[in-house]
């Protein structure tokens, strides 16, 4: 009797819990429980709340200025060879194309007149000091590179050079046209080492007839990128 | 009286060309101490999407390339001249790569690598511009040199200096200009000046009676500004100087010169 209530029991146990997920649609129930459409986007049950990240670049480090000292020998006409010395700051336009600014010292000795008259000065003590500015476009004409030993290369370029500016000398300032050519070799990306040969030239009329003078420097400098 | 005049001349120069020199070093100084802070940065990175990129030894195309970062691989940039930017590979690799081959490569956000190059849109809009130019000022040399700053695309207030080198004087001059120009946005922009100053003459120390004197001047001029590229330009202009002496007439030059300018 016992076993027979159980069997009951469990069957009708059975029939319930399983019609509830068997039958459940014969009474109209299964719609609400149905699985969302598969065209619809995830996006639309996720809202996201994040913005669209910012993300902010270091800025990139410009090399354009090169600035620099020189030193070496200049010759002016009639006056000797002496030593010369400035600065140089240029700004690269393009890789072909600079604009530099220079300024130098030279001093004058004397002519070979001053020397065998024993005495007799053309110009004073003062006016013997050289001072000269300029301002130049040059162009790199030969970028390439210099081989030293098998393991070592280096940078350099060949490059021309024309400007103008002004040169105190002998008691006045002397309009000049600067024409010339330089080496440079670049020991790094930031530092290289220059070869300038450079005439300048302005008119002088202190012996006598006014004529053009060709002033002959030569020097050798240091400059640095920033 | 032609004495101290002819002895004070080179004193005057040298006093001048001093403190410029302590200016420029001072400038210099300044500028080498702030480098240390701006390397310390970090580098920004980009990713190479074209098949390759190709680095050079220098900044230039006569310099041989020497190494390719493949497709894929990012790189930092160091640093940038001109159009060349020295980058360092994963590897460590570095080289010079041109602005054109920069710009395929991506950004961290995957956009295009976007590095804004001054146009003629700056050449109009841009407020700051200095500029260099030479040219004939009565028969004599001058060499001026010049700021100016843009109250708006039309009018900008312009500062120069300029050095004139004659046969029979050499001269100092300063103006400031008001320059007005009708089409900004044209490629070759005209424009119409005017500007008052003053010019100080010192007469060579060969002629017998010179003396230093300072006269107050006035000028009309036109020019034109023409764009050449980036942040470039040529000026050229003509000017019609008045020199208010202090004798009974005034002093009229005509002036005309030629030049290059950037603006920033």
């Amino acid at each position: 009797m016992e076993s027979r209530f159980r069997v009951l029991f469990l069957i009708v146990a059975t029939i319930s819990l399983s019609g509830c997920a068997a039958t459940k649609n014969l009474f109209g129930f299964g719609d609400e429980e149905a699985p969302p459409p598969s065209a619809e986007a995830p996006g639309q049950v996720i809202d996201p709340e994040v913005d669209r990240r910012e993300i902010k670049e270091p800025a990139i480090d410009r090399e354009d200025w090169e600035f620099g000292a020189f030193a070496g020998i200049m010759s002016i006409e009639d006056f000797g060879t002496d030593l010369s010395y400035g600065l140089s700051l240029a700004y690269h336009v393009t890789e072909g194309f600079f604009v530099e600014a220079t300024a130098g010292y030279s001093r004058a000795g004397y002519t070979s007149f001053e020397v065998l008259s024993g005495g007799a000065e053309l110009i004073s003590d003062d006016e013997r000091d050289l001072y000269y500015y300029n301002l130049s476009v040059g162009y790199n004409i030969m970028p390439g590179e210099v081989f030293i030993g098998e393991g070592r290369a280096y940078n350099s370029s060949l490059y021309v050079i024309a400007g103008l500016g002004s040169t105190t000398f002998a008691g006045d300032d002397r309009f000049t046209v600067v024409l010339g050519a330089g080496y440079r070799f670049l020991l790094n990306d930031a530092v290289a080492l220059h070869l300038d040969f450079r005439d300048h030239l302005f008119d002088i009329d202190i012996i006598g007839e006014e004529k053009t003078a060709h002033n002959l420097e030569a020097t050798l400098g240091v400059t640095v990128f920033f | 009286m032609s004495e101290p005049s002819t002895t004070t001349i080179p004193s005057t120069l040298q006093q001048t060309k001093a403190a410029i020199a302590y200016c420029l070093c001072a400038v210099v100084l300044q500028i080498f101490l702030t480098a240390p802070l701006q390397a310390a940065d970090e580098y920004r990175s980009v990713t190479i999407a074209e098949p390759y990129l190709e680095m050079r030894t220098g900044p230039g195309k006569g310099y041989p390339v020497f190494h390719v970062v493949d497709r894929g691989e990012a790189v930092d940039i160091v640093k940038r001249r001109t159009d060349w930017f020295l980058v360092r590979s994963d590897k460590g690799k570095e080289g010079w790569v041109e602005l054109g081959e920069m710009q395929l490569t991506l950004q961290a956000d995957g956009q295009q690598f976007d590095i804004r190059e001054p146009g003629i849109e700056d050449f109009t809009n841009a407020k700051w511009e200095t500029g260099l130019l030479a040219g004939d000022f009565g028969g004599a040399n001058i060499i001026s040199l010049y700021g100016g700053y843009s109250l708006n695309p039309n009018v900008s207030i312009e500062l120069w200096g300029s050095q004139i080198l004659g046969n029979f004087a050499n001269a100092w001059m300063a103006s400031v200009n008001i320059v007005h120009e009708a089409f900004p946005e044209w490629r070759v922009s005209p424009y119409f000046a005017l500007g008052a100053g003053a010019i100080h003459t010192m007469p060579k120390s060969t002629i017998v009676q010179g003396e230093d004197r300072t006269d107050q001047i006035g000028h009309v001029g036109v020019g034109l500004r023409i764009y050449a590229t980036r942040r470039f330009l040529l000026r050229a202009e003509y000017n019609s100087y008045v020199v208010f002496t202090s004798r009974d007439e005034n002093e009229e030059v005509e002036e005309w010169k030629v030049g290059f300018a950037f603006f920033f």
